[in-house]
């Protein structure tokens, strides 16, 4: 079994997001895992996120106002696989960063860390030669994006070459801003198990033990970014105590669904 | 909008999946590639529709005031003969695309897209501007057709433009201060794809050159090509053949490709692109991205942007606001690896030094960029014969730049 496999098979899974860089990463990571998450998305700072809100867009700032290289999050990936064989890692951030030293270079280096997946937000379907090939030939999944304007047209070609878990974006819009109605996901997801048979974790506006309570009843996954992202910009140094309390929160709120 | 071109015409680009060769492409989010490929159909309807090529036609007659003048110019013409070598010093046309309505190029790509916005129904309209002219073109459109229309603008931007600001406001348009990253062009270009994934159900996204995901530099391409189909008949009225050189300059592009394109499959006519140089190449500040950067992925496509070794773009600089923006259309980076068009840049110095020397030769004050094609003329000149003929795209006018120019003048308005 894959370690996405392993994290999706004991129930709802709690997904976490942080970006690389901002703040004591190694620190806040650990603590991320402590709290109970299930698998971890690190995010590859970039000078133009375009689809993040205001909190993750600072923080990629803040992280490259630091001088964060692509090396530093390859260091920090392998670094957090050495401290925890188990828990899935994913890349997640925009094409330039990932492809500009070519997609063999970046599949590579990700297989060396012990990468698991990747997420790139700029790089659909359409575009797959750029980047899914080399991963998939490392080993690496791709996951994709589905949305609200995903139809059942599309949704097979979002599958496709596609692995490890399906992110669903519940809002048309970006990152940490309003949530979706909880009926509307619900329809969502049972759409997309219908033709996926890989897990569906739901994301994007998930702030409250409670959003993410609903969530974990009808989804594989819930997704929390930019909830974590302030928490980490509010305390500082301190974070990792405050990041794992809430993890912990949020963590008992999804697994009460398992 | 001209008939389909043969096979193996450099002309027949993009290809079926909107690349021009390695370049162009749809990178973007997934939330909006289901509207990417809508818009993409509809083009393609919209293309084959007499209707809607005589509305356009017809907009851009009463409207926008075309067909803009091919002027021959001949004081410059002259002056850089002088200069010139023995019997070299071609002579020189300007195409004037500042005597359009709002001032420059813009215009055109502007009614073409509020067309297309109207057949998909789509009832809101933002744009993204730098300088102001392409903000001002999309609230001129969208209060011709009574159309809510939004417009961001990098917050450095709103404070160095205020006169364009207030054009927008008199047109009715909103103008959102954009406060992150640099508050430049690029910024603005990053909060209207955010605004745009938020509301693609009933908004449709003017772009203001011809880059960003497919199809877009594709129809901001066609529209702007009746610079180029113009060009080419008056210049056959005029002079009973083609030029021999094209001079235009280059930010995203779209006045350099209207121009060439129409241009692109007679061998015998030279093409030149005009990049912004800012304080010289070695200087590290500038906007050429050709010249001084890589292939990479931004906005929608891959092409040639300002980048450090790990792909995070750096800022751009030039003293021309439009052409200020670490990238450029996909068609250009094709067209530059390919070497059908050859790219050049112009420092602000330089010009600022064609600037002056057009209003005083000419009686035409050129729009900044345009400057840009005009200091090239020192060094092409001096490579043509006094036979051939060459022509700059004019391609807005230098009204909104004077207070630019003077503060580099050092001149208290």
């Amino acid at each position: 079994m894959t370690r996405f496999e392993t994290a999706f098979a004991k129930g709802p899974a709690l997904v976490c997001f942080i970006t690389g860089g901002d703040g004591d990463t190694a620190a806040n990571l650990d603590a991320l895992v402590a709290g109970g998450a299930d698998v971890i998305e690190l995010g590859m700072p970039f000078t133009d996120p375009m689809a993040d809100g205001p909190a993750i867009q600072e923080a990629n700032l803040r992280s490259l106002a630091k001088g964060t290289t692509t090396a530093d999050i390859f260091r920090l990936a392998s670094d957090f696989r050495s401290r925890h064989p188990n828990v899935p890692l994913v890349l997640m951030g925009y094409a330039n960063p990932m492809t500009v030293r070519g997609p063999e270079w970046f599949a590579r280096e990700c297989a060396k860390a012990g990468v698991d997946g990747v997420i790139c937000v700029d790089i659909p379907s359409e575009e797959d030669a750029s980047l899914g090939p080399a991963l998939r030939a490392q080993g690496v999944s791709l996951i994709r994006l589905a949305t609200p304007t995903t139809d059942a047209n599309r949704l097979p070609k979002v599958l496709e070459g596609s692995s490890g878990f399906l992110y669903y974006v519940s809002v048309a819009g970006i990152t940490g801003m309003q949530q979706a109605a909880q009926g509307a996901i619900e329809e969502a997801v049972a759409r997309l198990k219908a033709s996926a048979d890989i897990p569906i974790a739901v994301g994007f506006g998930v702030r409250t033990p409670d959003q993410a309570a609903a969530i974990a009843r009808v989804a594989d996954g819930v997704v929390v970014g930019s909830a974590f992202v302030d928490i980490i910009k509010q305390h500082g140094d301190a974070a990792p105590a405050a990041l794992q309390d809430y993890t912990a929160a949020l963590a008992q709120a999804v697994h009460a669904a398992r | 909008m001209t008939a389909q071109p043969p096979v193996n015409s450099l002309r027949s680009y993009p290809d079926a999946t909107g690349h021009f060769g390695q370049f162009g492409g749809r990178y973007v989010a997934e939330t909006l590639m289901p509207l990417i490929l809508d818009l993409e159909k509809e083009y393609r309807a919209a293309k084959q529709d007499p209707a809607f090529q005589a509305q356009f036609d017809d907009l851009l007659k009463t409207f926008v005031g075309r067909p803009s003048p091919l002027y021959p110019a001949p004081r410059i013409t002259e002056h850089f003969r002088g200069l010139a070598p023995e019997g070299k010093g071609p002579k020189i046309y300007f195409k004037r695309e500042d005597l359009n309505h709002t001032g420059a190029h813009k215009i055109n790509n502007c009614v073409g897209q509020i067309l297309l916005a109207i057949r998909m129904g789509k009832t809101r309209i933002i744009a993204e501007t730098g300088a102001g002219q392409h903000g001002v073109a999309t609230a001129t459109v969208a209060a011709r057709f009574g159309l809510p229309c939004t417009i961001f603008m990098g917050a450095k931007d709103v404070e160095r433009q205020a006169p364009n600001v207030f054009r927008m406001k008199l047109l009715g348009a909103e103008v959102r201060p954009v406060t992150s990253g640099a508050e430049t062009l690029k910024d603005a270009m990053n909060e209207a794809l955010r605004h745009w994934v938020a509301n693609v159900h009933d908004t449709f996204y003017i772009i203001g050159t011809a880059a960003g995901p497919h199809p877009y530099p594709e129809l901001v391409r066609d529209f702007q090509s009746v610079i180029g189909n113009e060009t080419r008949e008056q210049m056959l009225e005029a002079e009973g053949r083609l030029p021999d050189m094209l001079v235009a300059a280059v930010g995203g592009g779209s006045n350099a490709i209207g121009m060439f394109h129409p241009f692109l499959d007679d061998p015998d006519v030279v093409m030149v692109g005009i990049e912004a140089g800012g304080h010289g190449i070695e200087s590290g500040q500038h906007a050429a991205s050709l010249t001084g950067g890589r292939p990479g992925i931004l906005h929608g496509n891959k092409t040639y942007l300002l980048q450090d070794d790990d792909g995070q773009i750096t800022e751009a600089h030039s003293i021309s606001a439009g052409l200020d923006y670490p990238g450029l259309g996909p068609e250009h980076s094709w067209l530059h690896e390919t070497g059908r068009v050859r790219y050049v840049p112009i420092t602000d110095n330089q010009a600022l030094e064609a600037f002056q020397l057009c209003c005083a030769l000419e009686g035409i004050i050129p729009a900044l960029e345009s400057a840009h094609a005009l200091a090239a003329l020192p060094q092409l000149t001096a490579e043509l014969d006094k036979e051939r003929i060459l022509v700059v795209n004019v391609s807005g006018r230098g009204d909104k730049d004077i207070f630019t120019v003077a503060e580099a003048l050092g001149v208290k308005l």
